[in-house]
């Protein structure tokens, strides 16, 4: 099975590598291949995103380096460890350290605070409570929320919501930003908020961004590589450069 | 998550669904509630039939008798005892060995005697009994018009009221209503009677008192010499009990009570001394019996054992008061049943909430794993949460099941005062009880929160995140 490799970016070694990668599920007798033999490596610092129709198996993917699923067989290297070997424990560390994850809902505890939501990794993390107040403030006000702190997430549009669930994905400073149709349930003005904060941390921090959608058009104008993705299998690798502005040049890692 | 934290989280759950959770601390609350009514009045009962029974005085007194004395408690000798012969003689210093073994309060000797006393030149003959200072806690003093002896060597006198109505020229007429103690006190209290009594005196003793005593005759019994000289010592009545402090003594039991050291130094003359005269001759007082007093009643039985062996035969009423123990364990048993089966069915309220929690949060707890809270995390807020309803509602629940208490006592005593009944504080919540009641609590609330806990920690957060 061919390897892709991103093999434009400087430095060679892979932040993620995705070897023959399954995931299937039961239902009854019939077996669904949700993902169906994947490989890819990604390139720490690169912006990537993961395009097909709904049902193509992107999502899964998506679950399968995030930890927050397992694979049926293949392997998932995050910066050299393989996911399939981790405990329970240790996935949960790894997702409390490694990964930031924003989804199309925004997925942020209703009943809590934009400070609390952006808290509450902290508190996972067991980061000390004199410290926390101050990086949240900070976290808040790097996405322009800062008045909007001690709001709950029903008091604020859905542009609002996810530019706390990004501050809330980056607290624990993680080297990889999952994002699974970020700007799914937003205008597109707002959508487009949202992705040039995305782009921002990729170029500004050299983080890796994994980025799921079946908008090609929001792809090209910000990932540097697009993967498609059909009935679970690997099926498109292309290069591509972004049409915003400074986001086709590379290597101003943190 | 730090402790702090996990608890912080916790309380504010908690806050979210307000109404839900309140309902179910205050299931706990009750079902603490009625594990500490239950328990507290079994406590209290028994703190009080202990009390009664302590003040009584049979229930810590053990009455020791010389294997020679023939007058009481023949029955038994005739069974365990050694041949009479081998027993040794009840005199002063075994007194005091005895009142050395441990956990022995005081042993006091048993002077009893019946002579004249005068009142009003009218003579009355009676019984009269020495009683040790520790007597004036006896609950037969209990409702006593004046006082108790001033001090145990005071010239005074406790009068039973029976006797007092004797005193007054009052005859009791069968079936009449019992007399009143306050009417009998007034015309008594601090008059004087005159007691007529024999002295013995041992013969080597010079007879001081035979000058001034002309009267006295000498006796020569069993090769021993000692004089009866009569005197007469005038005594203050400070007392009129209004129950009968002997009433289980039976023929023996006296109407009118002396100090036990007045009644020391007057040596009587006394039954006994007829028969003991022989070995009395060193000089020591010798005694019929004598009444122990142990420090509590459990440890009756060896205190009985250690003075069998030393020669002599004991009595005591030990085996009611065991079976009386043995009932109030049995109360206890059954009343903490019924108060653990309220908290049971509170603790099926702590899982129903817990669980429809975990349906209502699954969202919740798949984001929550989705930015790297661990199984752990998860469980551990549920326990927090368990727990924390449990103390809020164990704390709630001793406090209620005190105002029970306190409501039930009050009502009790209104009751008691109709029936022209003293006040009694049966209701006792020990610190012990609190502190257990709400560790049972804290305790029956995470038993409770391991079901629920441990689901929310499995859920696989990729089904929960769907949920919608």
């Amino acid at each position: 099975m061919d390897r892709h490799t991103d093999s434009s970016l400087p430095n060679g070694a892979p932040a993620i590598r995705i070897e023959d990668l399954c995931r299937h599920y039961h239902m009854g007798e019939t077996v669904i291949r949700a993902v169906d033999g994947v490989s890819l490596d990604v390139r720490g610092g690169a912006f990537v995103a993961l395009l097909g129709s709904s049902g193509s198996g992107k999502s899964s993917v998506l679950n399968l380096i995030a930890g927050l699923d397992r694979p049926t067989s293949g392997n998932v290297l995050v910066q050299g460890r393989n996911l399939a070997q981790l405990s329970r424990e240790e996935l949960a560390k790894y997702r409390l350290h490694t990964v930031g994850m924003v989804f199309q809902s925004f997925n942020l505890i209703a009943s809590m605070t934009l400070a609390e939501n952006v808290e509450l990794p902290m508190r996972f993390a067991e980061v000390d409570r004199a410290k926390r107040d101050g990086l949240t403030r900070e976290a808040l006000a790097r996405v322009g929320l800062q008045a909007r702190m001690n709001h709950r997430p029903s008091e604020l549009s859905g542009g609002e919501q996810q530019r706390a669930a990004l501050a809330r994905a980056l607290i624990n400073r993680p080297q990889l930003l999952l994002a699974d149709e970020p700007t799914g349930n937003l205008d597109s003005h707002t959508g487009t908020e949202i992705m040039n904060l995305i782009g921002e941390f990729n170029q500004q921090f050299g983080m890796t961004v994994v980025m799921v959608t079946h908008e090609r058009a929001l792809a090209e104008r910000y990932a540097q590589r697009l993967i498609f993705l059909a009935d679970g299998k690997l099926v498109g690798d292309e290069a591509n450069a972004p049409a915003v502005a400074g986001f086709a040049s590379q290597g101003e890692h943190r | 998550m730090k402790l702090p934290d996990l608890t912080g989280l916790a309380l504010r759950n908690l806050r979210e669904s307000f109404l839900r959770n309140s309902l179910t601390t205050v299931g706990i609350a009750v079902g603490v509630a009625s594990l500490v009514a239950m328990l507290s009045l079994g406590i209290g009962l028994q703190e009080l039939a202990s009390r009664r029974l302590v003040k009584s005085g049979l229930f810590d007194t053990v009455v020791v008798t010389s294997r020679r004395d023939l007058r009481n408690f023949g029955r038994e000798e005739e069974r365990n005892g050694p041949a009479p012969g081998e027993s040794r003689i009840l005199d002063e210093p075994t007194r005091q060995a005895i009142e050395r073994l441990p956990n022995v309060l005081e042993a006091s000797p048993d002077i009893r005697f019946i002579t004249e006393l005068r009142y009003e030149d009218k003579p009355h003959l009676t019984m009269i009994a020495a009683l040790p200072d520790s007597a004036k806690s006896n609950d037969a003093f209990d409702g006593m018009q004046g006082k108790f002896f001033s001090s145990d060597i005071a010239p005074e006198v406790v009068l039973q009221k029976a006797f007092a109505e004797e005193l007054l020229g009052k005859t009791r007429t069968p079936g009449a209503a019992e007399i009143n103690v306050a009417e009998l006190a007034p015309p008594l209290l601090g008059k004087e009677l005159t007691m007529r009594y024999a002295q013995r005196e041992v013969a080597i003793q010079p007879p001081l008192a035979r000058a001034e005593n002309p009267s006295g005759e000498e006796h020569d019994m069993a090769g021993a010499a000692y004089s009866v000289i009569s005197r007469e010592q005038k005594l203050k009545i400070v007392g009129i009990a209004d129950l009968d402090p002997e009433s289980m003594r039976g023929p023996t039991r006296a109407r009118v009570f002396l100090p036990l050291q007045l009644a020391e130094s007057l040596h009587v003359m006394q039954p006994a001394d007829l028969r003991e005269i022989s070995q009395a001759a060193n000089g020591q007082p010798v005694y019929s019996s004598v009444n122990v007093r142990v420090k509590d009643p459990k440890d009756v039985q060896t205190i009985e054992d250690a003075i069998k062996k030393m020669g002599f035969n004991t009595f005591s009423i030990l085996d009611a008061s065991r079976g009386l123990r043995q009932f109030f364990a049995v109360l206890y048993a059954f009343l903490a049943i019924f108060g653990s089966l309220a908290l049971a069915v509170a603790s099926i309220g702590i899982v129903n909430t817990l669980v429809m929690a975990i349906l209502e949060r699954r969202r919740e707890i798949g984001i929550m794993k989705a930015i790297g809270a661990s199984d752990g995390d998860v469980k551990k807020l549920f326990f927090a949460e368990a727990g924390a309803m449990g103390i809020l509602g164990g704390i709630v629940g001793v406090g209620l099941g005190w105002a029970i208490g306190q409501v039930i006592n009050f009502g009790t005593n209104i009751y008691l005062r109709k029936q022209e009944l003293p006040p009694e504080h049966f209701w006792s919540v020990p610190w012990w009880l609190v502190a257990f009641a709400i560790l049972f609590a804290f305790g029956v609330s995470l038993i409770s929160g391991l079901y629920p806990a441990g689901r929310a920690a499995r859920l696989d957060p990729v089904q929960a995140l769907r949920y919608e």
